[in-house]
C-alpha cells in the first residue's frame, strides 16, 4: 500500500506503534447500526470492527453522533437498526449491567457520597467479590493511576485531573473487555491533557484492554490511536490506521477536519495528469482516474516546497507571499497564486539552501508540489 | 492587599450579615421558648395563671403519671406511623411529578389544599367519614354493611397523612429535580441491577430532601391536636390535645408549658441522636 512510502517527519507526532501486532480477533463489531432521535439520524448505518487490544478513536465534530454510538455500545441506548457484537456475542437486549464493557464518562459521574476507595470498589462490590480481594484490587487500581494515598478523599475534594483518574481506575479495576471513553480529557487544561494522553496510552499498552476513545480533538486522536473512524453527521467518513487518515484523506471533510489541508479543484486530463487553476500537474496515484472527471487535490502545508530560483522539478508554479506567521519552530506562509490561497509550513532552521530558504512579504517565489504528496479526493469541489 | 479589619469593623460586618437573622431568631424563637420554660417552672394560680413558687413539680407530675406517658407514647406512635405513610406515598409521588410532562399542574394540585383553611379541610374529612358520609355511601353501594368511622384512629391517620403529604412532597421534589441521573448510568455500567443502582446512586441524592420532609412532617404530626380532636373524638388524646387542654378548659398554664417543653425536648433529642449517628455530616444534610 502507498502509505508506507509516504512516511515523513510529521509522523513523529503519531504513536510509535506501527509495528505493533494487534490480535486478529474482533472485540466490538457494529453492523449497520442506526439511531434516530425524531427526524435526526444521530447515528446512520455505521458498520465497523474494533480489534482486540486496539486503541480505537471515534473522531468528529460536535453533534456528529460519537456519544450516541458509544452509548449504544455501553447499552444505554438501543439501536433502531443493526446490531452490536462484543467479543462475538450479540448484545441486542443485553442490559448495560451485563455487558463486558466499562465507561469513563465525560463528566466522570463519580458518586459524590462515596470516597475514592468506595467509588473504585463499586463494580467489584456489585460482583460480590470477597472484601480482601476488593481491597487488593482497589489498591492495585489506585497505584495504576498514581493516586495511592487518596483513598479517603471525596470527589469534591479533588482536582479535575485527579477525578478523571479516579473515573479511569473505577472502570479499569473491573478488567473490562472493552473500555469506552467519552472525551475523558476535554474538561482539562492543555498541559494536563497532554500529560494524561501519555498516561492513557501507557496504561492501554500495559493492560492490553481494547479502548474505544471518543474525541473531537484531532490532535488527540492522531497521537493516541491505532486506528481512527472519522465521523460526520452520523456517518463514518473514513476509517483507517492513523497515518492513513492523515496522509490519505478520502473526502474533503476528512482533509479539512484532520490537520490543515490545501484543497485544489482539478479536472482529470489523463489517468495521471490533471488541470488546476494553478497549472497542469502530474500525479503519482495508482487510483484509476477517468479523464474528464472533476476531483479535488489535497496537499498538507508541510509538504509544499518553496524555492527562490525555479527548481528543476515537476508541478512547479509561481506564487506571492501574502502573509507570514512565525510559530517558533515553524514558518507558516500564506501564498497567493492565481486567486488560490495556499498554506505552507516550513521548518524554521538556519540553512539557506534551495527548498529551505526564508522568504519575505510580497516576494514572488516558486512552489513545487511533489507528485507523490498530492492526494486525490474523488469529490467535486463544493461551492 | 486587604487591610486587616479592626475588631470594631469586624463586629460591624458580623452584625450586618448575621445580625438580622440572629435578631429574628432571638425575638421569635429564643424569647418565646424561654418564656414557656419559665412558665413551666411556676405553679397554678387561682385563675389558672402561672404564679410562683418555682420548682420542677410540673415535670415530676408529668413523668410520674402513666397517663401522660401513655399520651406521649401514643403521640410518637401516631406521629411515626403517619410520617412513614406520608413518606411511602410521597417518595414515589415526587419522582412521578418530577418526570411528568405535566409537572406544573401536578405541583399545583399538591399545593392547592393550602388555599383552604386547615380546619375546613379537617371538617371535610368528617363529611367523608361520618355515618351517612361518602365512604359509607361507597361501601353500601357495593352491598356491604356500613362501618363506624368517626371517631376512629383510622380517620386520624388518613387526615394526618393527607394534611402533611405536601410538606414532604415539596422538599423531596426539589431534591429529585436536582438529581444527577448520569450516576444511575454509571451504576448500571459498573454492574448494578436496576433496584440496586437506584439505592446506590439515586437514593443518597434524595437524602437531604427526604430528611427535610421528614422533619417538616414528623414534628407537627407529633404535636397535632386538631385532627385528633375532630376525628379521634375523645378516644385519641395526643400531646397536642393535652397542651391545648391545659391552656384551655383545665386552666393550668404552668403544666401546659411543661408538657410543651417535654414535647420540644423529645424532638430535639431525636435530632441530636440523628446527628450523632450520621457523624458531623448529619447536620450538614439538614440544610
Ligand atoms: N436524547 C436525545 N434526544 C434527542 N436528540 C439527541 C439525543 N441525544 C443526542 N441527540 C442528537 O443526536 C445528535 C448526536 O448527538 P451526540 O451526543 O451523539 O453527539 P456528539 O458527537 O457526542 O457531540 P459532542 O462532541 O458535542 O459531544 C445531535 O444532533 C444531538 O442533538
Ligand atoms: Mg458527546
Amino acid at each position: 500500500m502507498a502509505v508506507a512510502r509516504r512516511l515523513c517527519p510529521v509522523e513523529m507526532l503519531f504513536r510509535g506503534r506501527r509495528e505493533r501486532k494487534l490480535g486478529d480477533s474482533v472485540a466490538v463489531r457494529l453492523e449497520g447500526v442506526t439511531k434516530r432521535f425524531g427526524d435526526v439520524r444521530a447515528v446512520d448505518n455505521v458498520s465497523l470492527e474494533v480489534r482486540d487490544g486496539e486503541f480505537f478513536s471515534l473522531l468528529g465534530p460536535s453533534g456528529c453522533g460519537k456519544t450516541t454510538l458509544l452509548r449504544m455500545i455501553a447499552g444505554f441506548d438501543t439501536p433502531d437498526e443493526g446490531r452490536i457484537l462484543i467479543g462475538g456475542r450479540d448484545m441486542t437486549g443485553v442490559p448495560p449491567y451485563l455487558r463486558p464493557v466499562n465507561t469513563v464518562f465525560q463528566s466522570y459521574a463519580l458518586f459524590p457520597h462515596m470516597n475514592v476507595e468506595q467509588n473504585i470498589a463499586f463494580g467489584l462490590r456489585m460482583k460480590r467479590m470477597p472484601k480482601e480481594e476488593i481491597a487488593r484490587r482497589v489498591a492495585w487500581a489506585l497505584e495504576l493511576v498514581n493516586l495511592s494515598g487518596f483513598e479517603k478523599r471525596r470527589p469534591d475534594q479533588m482536582s479535575g485531573g485527579q477525578r478523571q483518574r479516579v473515573a479511569l481506575a473505577r472502570a479499569l479495576v473491573n478488567e473490562p473487555e472493552v473500555l469506552l471513553l467519552d472525551e475523558p480529557l476535554s474538561a482539562l487544561d492543555l498541559k494536563l491533557r497532554q500529560e494524561l494522553r501519555v498516561d492513557l496510552m501507557n496504561l492501554q499498552e500495559q493492560l492490553g484492554i481494547t479502548f474505544i476513545f471518543v474525541t473531537h480533538d484531532q490532535e488527540e486522536a492522531l497521537v493516541m490511536s491505532d486506528r481512527i473512524a472519522v465521523m460526520n453527521k452520523g456517518r463514518i467518513e473514513q476509517l483507517g490506521p492513523t497515518e492513513e487518515i492523515y496522509e490519505l484523506p478520502k473526502t474533503a471533510f476528512v482533509a479539512r477536519f484532520i490537520g490543515d489541508s490545501n484543497l485544489i479543484p482539478a479536472k482529470v486530463l489523463e489517468p495521471r495528469r490533471v488541470r488546476t487553476p494553478l497549472g497542469e500537474f502530474v500525479l503519482d496515484e495508482d487510483d484509476a482516474l477517468v479523464p474528464g472527471q472533476e476531483v479535488l487535490l489535497s496537499i498538507r502545508p508541510e509538504k509544499i516546497r518553496l524555492f527562490r530560483e525555479r527548481p528543476n522539478l515537476p508541478n512547479v508554479f509561481r506564487a506571492k507571499v501574502d502573509d507570514i506567521i512565525y510559530t517558533g519552530s515553524e514558518n507558516l506562509y500564506i501564498l497567493l497564486a492565481d486567486g488560490q490561497r495556499l498554506m505552507c509550513e516550513t521548518l524554521n532552521h538556519d540553512i539557506q539552501e534551495p527548498g529551505h530558504e526564508e522568504f519575505d512579504y510580497d516576494e514572488e517565489i516558486w512552489v513545487a508540489l511533489t507528485p507523490e504528496k498530492l492526494v486525490v479526493i474523488q469529490e467535486e469541489a463544493d461551492a | 492587599m486587604r487591610e486587616a479589619a479592626t475588631p470594631a469593623q469586624r463586629l460591624r460586618r458580623v452584625l450586618l450579615t448575621v445580625g438580622p437573622g440572629a435578631f429574628w431568631l432571638v425575638l421569635f424563637v429564643l424569647v418565646p421558648t424561654l418564656i414557656v420554660l419559665v412558665v413551666s417552672l411556676m405553679s397554678r394560680g387561682s385563675l389558672g395563671q402561672p404564679v410562683p413558687p418555682f420548682g420542677l413539680h410540673n415535670y415530676v407530675r408529668f413523668f410520674s403519671d402513666p397517663l401522660f406517658l401513655e399520651i406521649i407514647g401514643r403521640s410518637l406512635w401516631i406521629g411515626f406511623w403517619s410520617t412513614l405513610l406520608v413518606m411511602l406515598l410521597g417518595y414515589p409521588l415526587a419522582f412521578y411529578i418530577a418526570q411528568s410532562r405535566y409537572k406544573e399542574v401536578l405541583l399545583l394540585l399538591v399545593v392547592i389544599p393550602f388555599f383552604t383553611n386547615f380546619l375546613i379541610r379537617v371538617y371535610a374529612w368528617i363529611v367523608v367519614f361520618q355515618k351517612e358520609g361518602l365512604l359509607n355511601a361507597l361501601i353500601t353501594a357495593f352491598g356491604l354493611p356500613p362501618g363506624e368511622f368517626l371517631p376512629s384512629t383510622l380517620a386520624v391517620y388518613v387526615a394526618t397523612v393527607y394534611t402533611y403529604l405536601p410538606f414532604f412532597v415539596l422538599p423531596l421534589y426539589a431534591a429529585v429535580e436536582r438529581i444527577d441521573w448520569s450516576l444511575l448510568e454509571a451504576a448500571y455500567d459498573l454492574g448494578a441491577r436496576p433496584v440496586r443502582a437506584f439505592f446506590e446512586a439515586i437514593f443518597p441524592q434524595t437524602l437531604p430532601g427526604l430528611l427535610a420532609g421528614f422533619l417538616l412532617v414528623f414534628i407537627p404530626a407529633v404535636g397535632t391536636f386538631v385532627i385528633a380532636d375532630l376525628l379521634g373524638g375523645g378516644k385519641v388524646t395526643l400531646v397536642g390535645n393535652l397542651i391545648q387542654l391545659q391552656f384551655g378548659s383545665a386552666q393550668n398554664w404552668a403544666f401546659g408549658s411543661a408538657a410543651s417543653m417535654v414535647l420540644m425536648a423529645m424532638v430535639l433529642l431525636g435530632l441530636w441522636l440523628y446527628a450523632r449517628t450520621q457523624g458531623e455530616r448529619g447536620l450538614d444534610r439538614l440544610v
